[in-house]
C-alpha cells in the first residue's frame, strides 16, 4: 500500500516535472495553431475539420503543408503524401527515443509515439542523455499540456480568422513561406545542410516552371535528400557504423 | 463526409505510422546505414526548401524583402521573432508596393 503511495506521486511529481518543460512549447507554438484554424477556414476547412486535424494529425508543419495545397486543385492523394513526407522525419525521432522507453508497456509505446512532435524528441533525448529516466509519466506530462492547448488555439484561430476582413494586407496568405523558411534556417547546424537547401531550391524552381505545381514538392525535395544520401559519409560516420559503439548495438529493441 | 475530412483522416493514420514506425522497423537493425542516416536528416530541410524557392521565385517585391527578412532575423533569433519580423516587414511592404 505504502508502495502504491509512493509511486503514484513518484508519477504525479515526474507529471509535473515534464508538464513544466512543456509551458515553454505552449507559448511558443500557441500562434501558429491560431494561425493554422485561421488560414484553415480560409482554404474552406469547417471549424470541426480544424480541430479534427489538429487532434488527430498533431503535426503543425504538415498541416500547414496540407493547406497549401488545398488551396491548390489537386488530387487528394497528393495532399496525404506531401503531409506524409513532411512528417518523414519522425522516422528517426521514433527510432531514437524508442531505445530510451525500456520500461514502458506496449501500450504506453502506443500512446507515446502519438505524441511525438518536435520538441517532444528534443526534451525525451535530452532527459535520456542526462542519465534520468523518460517515464510515462515525465512523457505525457509535458505532452497531454502542449496537445491539449494546440487543439484548443486552433479553434480559437479557426473563429477568429473568419472576422479577419483584408488578408492580403495582413499577409495571411504569405506567412506559411514565412514560416517554413524560418525552420529551414532553423535546421542550418545539420550536416550538409547549405548544399540541400541550394539543390531542392533550384531543382524545386525548375520543377515548377517545367512540370508545374505540385510536382516541384516532391522533386525538389527527392533532389536535396538523393545528394545527402550520394555524399561520402564522414570517416566518423563510417568508423562508427563499421564498428558501433557498445551502447548503440543490442539494446536497440 | 467530405473530402477534406478524409484527407484529415488518411493523413492522421500516416503520420502515426511515421511516429512509431521508425521505432518498430529501425528497432530490427542494430545498425543504420549513414547513407540513410544522412539522407533522412536532410529530409525536412529539403521539403521545406522545395516549398519556399518557389514563392520566393513567383513574389513581389514586399514578399521578397519579408523572406530576406526573415533569413536575416533567423540567423539570430527563434523561430517567434522570425515569423513576427517577417509579417511586420510583410505588412510593411504591401502598404508600399500595394
Amino acid at each position: 500500500m505504502s508502495a502504491d503511495t509512493s509511486y503514484a506521486s513518484e508519477g504525479a511529481s515526474d507529471f509535473r516535472a515534464g508538464a513544466r518543460l512543456g509551458l515553454p512549447i505552449i507559448v511558443a507554438v500557441g500562434p501558429f495553431a491560431a494561425l493554422f484554424g485561421a488560414l484553415a477556414i480560409q482554404n474552406g476547412f469547417t471549424e470541426f475539420q480544424v480541430v479534427l486535424m489538429s487532434a488527430t494529425v498533431f503535426a503543425g508543419a504538415s498541416q500547414m503543408v496540407g493547406l497549401e495545397l488545398f488551396g491548390q486543385t489537386i488530387a487528394p492523394w497528393l495532399v496525404v503524401f506531401s503531409i506524409f513526407a513532411v512528417n518523414f522525419r519522425h522516422i528517426l525521432y521514433s527510432a531514437a527515443v524508442g531505445r530510451r522507453m525500456g520500461g514502458w508497456t506496449a501500450w504506453q509505446k502506443a500512446v507515446g509515439f502519438f505524441f511525438l512532435v518536435d520538441p517532444q524528441y528534443a526534451e525525451a533525448e535530452r532527459r535520456g542523455e542526462s542519465g534520468r529516466t523518460v517515464g510515462f509519466a515525465w512523457y505525457l506530462g509535458m505532452a497531454l499540456p502542449v496537445y491539449v492547448f494546440w487543439v484548443f488555439n486552433s479553434w480559437l484561430g479557426a473563429r477568429f480568422g473568419a472576422l479577419i476582413p483584408d488578408p492580403h494586407a495582413l499577409g495571411i496568405d504569405f506567412l506559411l513561406p514565412i514560416y517554413f523558411l524560418g525552420l529551414v534556417v532553423g535546421f542550418r547546424k545539420r550536416p550538409l545542410w547549405l548544399p540541400v537547401v541550394l539543390v531542392a531550391a533550384v531543382v524545386s524552381i525548375v520543377a515548377y516552371t517545367v512540370i508545374g505545381s505540385p510536382w516541384h514538392i516532391s522533386v525538389g525535395a527527392l533532389a536535396g535528400v538523393v545528394l545527402a544520401a550520394a555524399v561520402p559519409p564522414s570517416p566518423q560516420a563510417r568508423a562508427d557504423y563499421d564498428d558501433p559503439p557498445p551502447d548503440q548495438s543490442g539494446q536497440s529493441v | 463526409m467530405s473530402e477534406i475530412t478524409w484527407i484529415i483522416l488518411a493523413s492522421a493514420v500516416l503520420t502515426y505510422l511515421t511516429r512509431c514506425g521508425g521505432h518498430l522497423v529501425l528497432s530490427r537493425f542494430s545498425r543504420i546505414h549513414p547513407r540513410v542516416e544522412a539522407g533522412l536528416n536532410a529530409v525536412p530541410t529539403a521539403v521545406l526548401t522545395a516549398l519556399v524557392a518557389p514563392a520566393a521565385y513567383t513574389a513581389g517585391p514586399a514578399e521578397a524583402l519579408a523572406l530576406v527578412a526573415a533569413g536575416l532575423i533567423g540567423l539570430r533569433g527563434g523561430m517567434m521573432s522570425v515569423f513576427f519580423g517577417g509579417a511586420a516587414v510583410l505588412i510593411a511592404g504591401r502598404q508600399f508596393f500595394g
